[in-house]
């Protein structure tokens, strides 16, 4: 009954935003007022309670931090609703343009097919946990469509209050998820997050506060026009909302710690929703960050992000945690786009949130998936999935190519990311140089450990439900579609936003586009090799530097027992461990967001 | 000049490694073999029997040689020089897929090895296209050359760094950690270990390709006097052969951090002061 529920709710959900998009196809962007007094008492309301839980839980669990901040930003509403609440005039409070439409489709399509995932990952989940984890799966199903719902309040809210409203909704949504298996390490990062984020609340309120204060208006439209002409205070807190949202270096903690979550909750917070709000409102200001100090500032810290989390990923063996560092990475590049805030940058960032939401969501589906059937997430498991789970191994080397290699989305992002850079300033560019290196070490070492043959079981995928494995062929499709629909995406839905904010617009040139779609052609041969499957050749055994026993895997040793042959990868952890390398980027970045408000002062 | 580059590349690329064995011969007190035996070589393996470990292992590599091919064709027609560098990108992680794939422990750590090189030489290959373009304003490769001034005359910092990976890319000494052309390695023959008959053939052509092309991309330094600059990329050349006689296998951690090393003085460096002068 609930699969039936949640399957049509994201049926709707999709069909919704796609009608949207065909709706407003060839329209501008379009401004609503929305004027009544019960909205903003019912905000103020559910605000109310939600405060009063937050406070409540940072109490029982002795989290005074927790507790004191929401208490803090709650006086500040109040405060300033008695005090300026009358007075507020609000234009315009919902919006609709080309960038919240994709946004829109992001939220719609990735998160619903994820909530539908999450249907038969979780009753396996229950399945392989019944002594541990209370079955909880219909608060849970809750919470997410809840996330979805807010998350599409931010992108069509104009009104900032709002859109703050929804913002620490998505907070509040996000703390319960993380904490879902309610154990001790579960709490520990779901307050993590909430602290993190209820900081990021904060800066928000405290940017909006300013905004009202100095200017007189609460709407975002507004504020990204006075930024153009340098009111940069609010842009700067509101940054700072943005990046503790988005895990930019310093506040990278919370979504590493997320991953604690059951998996669904991982691929909703790392590719449609949450982290994608962060980078969203960042990336409304970026065309008031051009040419400023602060933009530069902002972009440093993004590409820091960026690189640091590039060369962690590295020395990560938890398919999880390795995901999380990669997607720590991507948005610190969006960051890095917004701060330049060139049209050329724009057009590369919007790529970027496309593809990195649909292939990072189809890349933590498969490891949440194949971690129910190997009983590991380590990536030293994966060998030899090509044999154990043949169509898992292919959609996940489906997503893992299309993190890094050409001609997939990830690449045409990072190629747009690098010519965006060079015309604005080539050293922003040396960043993306040297983290892109880096993760293509990371992937590829990935996606040869999952191909390699070793002594496996076989027939591992039985029994993987349908609606469990639809989502994941669907995101593969997408993952694939989308790059032979780049041209499409880019002329639809990426230009007209970019032509709307700066008049100008920048695409591949039609010669490249022919290149890149022979190559997607080509590559989508590959697969076409398998009908010579082991045709005219003769298959002997692997060399192993002593007598194989029987197979290419067993060989006699010097001491006359029978051993197994083991592979293992390069992590390099004396060079690109966790420990030394993220206090570097804490450390550096810490230092850019002092500069970043130091830069305003003077 | 696709067609051209298709043709005469492999011959060319023969003819050149020829060279090199001759060259190395003679610097250790050898005869060295004719001019044209890799070509000998090559068409002797593929009359041979075609052994694998893993029945799809050769698949990785005919599109290895298929992608080298189509990068090449890429860049002798003067497109996009980004473009050009991620098809070969492409290219090469085929090759260490199909590494990979043979699952024979010495295939794969051979692998690995070309993955670190890859990390290594990356940033000095794009930066060296940065530079291009800096100077220039363009990406395209047609544009490039038609540039008025010899390239190398600004860029003589990514010129150094880009000869310092060079032996990477031709599996030289003391770079030569993935395979190397030498009869022995401790890794026995690293990524090709488990290769053979027209699969190993194929790998040999489609390394006479890429060679190339990578001196295609080091003559872009000098491109813009043609002859000159095939002259002075042949000497490159030979420096490669001396540098390959000269030094012994490096390890990873000095290749990856001293390729890192190079890339960031001389490399940014040079970007960074082609930044302040040229603006």
């Amino acid at each position: 009954m609930r699969a039936i529920v949640i399957t049509s709710a994201a049926i709707i959900l999709s069909a919704g935003s796609i009608a949207l998009l065909i709706i407003n196809f060839h329209r501008e962007a379009q401004y609503f007022s929305l004027d009544s007094p019960y909205i903003d008492k019912a905000i103020l309301f559910i605000d109310t309670l939600l405060t009063g839980y937050i406070f409540y839980m940072g109490w029982r669990y002795k989290r005074y931090i927790v507790s004191g901040l929401i208490l803090l930003q709650f006086l500040i509403i109040i405060f300033f609703e008695m005090k300026y609440g009358p007075d507020i005039i609000v234009d315009h409070a919902l919006f609709v343009d080309k960038f919240s439409i994709i946004m829109a489709l992001i939220i719609g399509v990735v998160g619903s097919l994820t909530s539908v995932y999450a249907i038969g990952y979780m009753k396996e989940f229950h399945l392989q946990h019944k002594a541990e984890f209370k079955d909880n799966r219909r608060f849970f199903s809750f919470l997410m469509f809840i996330f979805l719902s807010a998350m599409l309040g931010i992108v069509f809210s104009n009104n900032l209050l709002w859109l703050y409203f929804f913002w620490e909704i998505t907070t509040a949504c996000s703390f319960l998820l993380i904490g879902y298996k309610k154990n001790k390490e579960a709490m520990d990062n779901a307050f993590q997050a909430l602290k993190i984020n209820l900081l990021g609340g904060l800066a928000f309120l405290i940017g909006i506060l300013c905004l009202y204060r100095f200017y007189g208006v609460v709407e975002l439209d507004k504020a990204v026009y006075l930024g153009k002409l340098g009111a940069m205070v609010p842009i700067a807190f509101i940054s700072l909302a943005g990046f503790t949202k988005s895990a930019q270096m310093p506040f990278s903690s919370w979504l590493l710690g997320a991953m604690v979550a059951p998996t669904p909750v991982s691929a909703l917070l790392h590719s449609s929703t949450m982290v994608k709000a962060g980078v969203y409102i960042v990336l409304r200001f970026a065309s008031a960050l051009q040419g400023t100090m602060l933009g530069f500032v902002i972009a440093l810290t993004g590409g820091t992000t960026f690189l640091i989390a590039s060369l962690i990923a590295i020395s990560q063996s938890d398919a999880k945690k390795a995901l999380a560092y990669s997607t720590i990475s991507n948005l610190g590049l969006i960051v890095l786009c917004a701060g330049v805030g060139t049209y050329e940058a724009m057009w590369a960032a919007m790529l970027l949130i496309i593809f990195h939401a649909v292939t990072k969501c189809l890349l933590f589906l498969c490891v949440g998936t194949i971690e129910h059937r190997i009983h590991s997430r380590d990536i030293e498991d994966m060998s030899g999935l090509i044999i154990s789970m043949p169509k898992m191994s292919i959609m996940i080397q489906i997503g893992m190519v299309g993190m890094f290699l050409a001609p997939f989305g990830m690449l045409i992002s990072k190629w747009a990311v690098l010519k965006a850079l060079v015309d604005f300033n080539p050293l922003l560019a040396v960043f993306v140089i040297f983290g892109s290196s880096a993760a293509l070490f990371f992937w590829v070492k990935w996606l040869g450990k999952i191909i390699t043959v070793v002594n496996k079981e076989q027939g591992l995928e039985d029994g993987i439900g349908r609606i469990e494995a639809t989502p994941l062929y669907i995101l593969a499709f997408l993952t694939v579609g989308l790059c032979g629909l780049f041209p499409f995406v880019s002329t639809a839905l990426i230009q007209p936003y970019v032509v709307e904010i700066y008049g100008i617009t920048l695409t591949m040139s039609q010669g490249n586009i022919v290149i890149m779609s022979i190559m997607l052609a080509m590559v989508m041969l590959f697969p076409l090799s398998f009908v010579n499957y082991g045709k005219r050749v003769k298959v002997v055994d692997a060399y192993l530097g002593a007598a194989n026993i029987e197979t290419s895997t067993r060989f006699r040793s010097v001491a006359g027992g029978v051993k197994d042959m083991g592979m293992k990868n390069y992590y390099m952890e004396k060079y690109f461990g966790e420990a030394k390398l993220y206090r570097f980027g804490i450390l550096f970045c810490f230092i850019f967001i002092i500069f970043m408000f130091m830069v305003l002062v003077r | 000049m696709i067609m051209a580059y298709i043709v005469f590349a492999p011959i060319l690329g023969a003819v050149l490694s020829g060279l090199d064995r001759r060259l190395t011969a003679r610097m250790q007190g050898r005869v060295g073999p004719p001019i044209l035996q890799p070509l000998y070589d090559a068409l002797k393996l593929i009359q041979k029997e075609n052994l694998v470990v893993r029945r799809s292992q050769n698949f990785y590599i005919l599109f290895f040689l298929i992608f080298i091919i189509f990068t090449g064709a890429l860049f002798f027609a003067g497109k996009d020089l980004l473009l050009v560098i991620f098809a070969l990108t492409l290219a090469d992680i085929f090759f260490v897929l199909g590494g990979y794939k043979a699952s024979s422990p010495y295939s794969i750590i051979g692998s690995q090895r070309a993955l670190i090189q890859m990390m290594a030489y990356e940033p000095i290959v794009i930066l060296a296209a940065v530079g291009m373009y800096m100077v220039t304003k363009s990406f395209y490769i047609a544009d490039i050359i038609s540039y008025s001034k010899p390239l190398c005359y600004y860029l003589p910092g990514l010129l150094f760094a880009f000869i310092y990976i060079l032996t990477m890319k031709f599996s030289k000494s003391p770079f030569d950690l993935a395979y190397s052309h030498h009869a022995h390695q401790e890794l026995v023959k690293g990524m090709t270990t488990e290769f053979s008959g027209r699969t190993l053939a194929a790998i040999e052509v489609a390394h006479w390709y890429e060679n190339i092309l990578i001196l295609g991309f080091v003559w872009l330094f000098f491109a813009n006097n043609i002859f000159a600059g095939m002259a002075l990329t042949l000497l490159v050349y030979i420096a490669t052969i001396f540098i390959d006689n000269t030094f012994a296998r490096a390890k990873w951690e000095l290749t990856l951090l001293s390729a890192w090393g190079v890339g960031l003085l001389f490399g940014v460096g040079n970007v960074i002061f082609l930044f302040f002068v040229k603006r």
